[in-house]
């Protein structure tokens, strides 16, 4: 089974929800937390593990052999991301625009542009005390976060089969990486918070569910804030709403010290129950 | 000219309330842009009335012809992101994976494969309810390439400023630190970070901060919520003072940012409150530094 908790807008609550439903889930299930937000990894920030593991990610690009190579300028021809150019006499690779298509490499007639390893950024595997935990983490400077985490998803269906529920902590927003970490998810969650923006970002990413025709339902969190925009939007367009976390300094306050809230605050606590319901009648978990 | 923009790295710091206060507190001084094109929300606060539309193209799409295509499957021999499918011997182009490289067309024997020019977006020159040209954008589902369409709505409001003689752009960053954030980066005068002090407010900081860093642009930094976790805010000024990022203010924790939210206004425009004159200061303080 495998659950991505998204959001459109950023700071809503996917790490909270994320790191708690795993901790939660662990005490009656095998869990495997994966935080796909790669760009700003946060999920290990809550959590106490120990490293089980780690490797470096790569990703393919181009690097000249001038060796053989008649500058004949195929490899600029067919490089549509302008990563690949010809000056003068050389031939410049420019890494953060390659996309890893090969083209420039595989076209090349002499063979002058072999494609070797760069590093995009990092995959660490730790040990909480109760389920498993798998982080990457985007290197500063690389623009592009779908490879590595295309690559994170491999490693986990690699490494544990389907005993296991698999929980994605995804990026914020609608675009691609969002894409990437919930294409291949069973059920998708969103959370927003009932503010005018909370709306307008859950909307698109309602839309974006809809697109991948994706079952989803929403978690408002710090309930009770802003105004009932959202359950209103919900009830209209029959989205179920899983779960209401309340607003409460209190939550905030623990939540800025990297604490867990669900054995700490019993309205969470019951909430999660309420999300594991709704997945138990569905089907979605045993 | 000078270019003004507010990132956060995480989300949810308070970093487009502010910006919108900021431009509020500019008036007719700035061109205000929102750059946050995946997810816009300052035109919620900014209430802008639209006099301009486009389309954003960037990037290709594949697109097979089944008459001609003979199902040989070179294309999806080349194809690096699994973006053809093959369903009964019928290979189509998955829309969502294909990443418009064009290696497939250059390798189909029969030419059945043509590359498409990819609508990703819209983009808009609007006038804010204060009568300001405001530019924004609002990414397709799933697109990609935010960070050319970020670079486009940078560039209007540059042109615009310079045309109609205003010192400030003001720009609404992403979140993370990838395409879009460089995009939004690249060209600025000053960058405010937007902060909270909790665990992943500081650790987001101090990745975005890297990538400020690389761009050589002089930073200031607001921390908002600021009395939520008092040992972490120090921790942020003492991270500010190590690095050398101007420590602009600390906004306390406080509702009436959701509140002005609701009411579809900012913070600024609510009533006269310390938060108020907090930002005017902030706002004079960063035009000094940018002289």
């Amino acid at each position: 089974m495998k659950i991505a908790i998204a959001s459109g807008k950023g700071g809503t609550g996917k790490t909270t929800l994320s790191t708690n439903l795993a901790s939660f889930l662990a005490e009656t299930h095998k869990v495997v937390l994966t935080d796909l937000d790669v760009e700003e990894p946060n999920s290990g920030l809550f959590l106490k593990s120990e490293l089980v593991y780690s490797e470096d990610k790569f990703k393919m690009i181009p690097e000249w052999n001038k060796t053989d190579c008649t500058l004949c300028g195929n490899c600029q021809d067919v490089c549509n991301y302008h990563a690949v150019i010809k000056i003068v006499d050389m031939i410049m690779v420019f890494p953060e625009l390659c996309h890893s298509c090969f083209a420039c490499s595989e076209l090349c007639p002499t063979n002058s542009l072999p494609m070797i390893e760069n590093k995009m950024g990092e995959l660490k595997h730790f040990k909480t005390d109760s389920f498993d935990f798998v982080e990457s983490r985007l290197t500063i400077g690389e623009e592009q976060a779908v490879p590595l985490i295309k690559q994170t998803l491999k490693f986990i269906d690699s490494k544990f089969n389907d005993d296991f529920i698999k929980i994605y902590d995804a990026p914020p927003g609608t675009s691609c990486p969002v894409i990437e970490a919930t294409k291949d998810a069973d059920f998708v969650i969103l959370i927003t918070e009932p503010t005018p923006f909370g709306l307008n970002d859950v909307i698109l990413a309602i839309e974006t569910m809809q697109e991948l025709k994706k079952d989803f339902g929403v978690v408002i969190n710090r309930y009770g804030l802003g105004n009932a925009d959202i359950e209103k939007y919900c009830k209209e367009n029959n989205i179920p709403v899983l779960a209401k976390i309340p607003n409460k300094r209190k939550i905030a306050e623990l939540y800025s010290k990297g604490e867990l809230l669900w054995d700490k605050i019993p309205e969470v606590k019951t909430e999660l129950e309420k999300i594991v319901l709704f997945l138990k009648s569905n089907s979605l978990l045993k | 000219m000078k270019e003004i923009v507010v990132i956060s790295g995480k989300g949810g710091t308070g970093k487009t309330s502010i910006t919108a206060s900021l431009a509020v507190l500019g008036g007719r001084d700035v061109v205000v842009a929102d750059c946050d094109v995946d997810a816009a929300d300052m035109h919620i606060l900014l209430q802008p009335e639209i006099a301009k539309s486009e389309d954003f193209f960037s990037g290709e799409l594949a697109v097979i012809d089944q008459d001609i295509c003979t199902q040989c499957g070179k294309c999806f021999d080349v194809c690096r992101f699994d973006a053809i499918d093959v369903n009964d011997g019928i290979h189509i182009v998955n829309e969502l994976s294909c990443e418009g490289c064009g290696y497939c067309a250059r390798v189909c024997p029969v030419d059945a494969i043509t590359n498409i020019p990819l609508n990703v977006g819209k983009w808009h020159i609007s006038n804010t309810r204060l009568n300001q040209p405001f530019v924004h954008a609002k990414l397709g589902i799933g697109a990609d390439n935010s960070g050319k369409l970020v670079a486009h709505v940078k560039n209007i409001a540059k042109e615009i400023a310079e045309e109609y003689e205003r010192p400030y752009v003001l720009v609404d960053g992403s979140p993370g630190v990838g395409c879009p954030v460089v995009s939004s980066l690249s060209g600025a005068h000053f960058v405010v970070l937007v902060t909270e002090p909790t665990v992943s407010g500081l650790h987001d900081l101090k990745r975005v901060y890297e990538l400020v860093n690389k761009f050589h642009i002089k930073a200031g930094c607001i921390i908002n919520k600021s009395d939520l976790n008092l040992e972490k805010t120090n921790e942020i000024i003492e991270f500010l003072k190590q690095e050398n990022i101007i420590h602009l203010a600390n906004l306390p924790y406080n509702e009436s940012f959701t509140k002005a939210m609701t009411d579809c206004k900012t913070i600024v425009e609510v009533d006269d409150n310390i938060i108020k004159e907090t930002l005017e200061d902030i706002w004079k303080e960063i035009k000094q530094i940018i002289k």
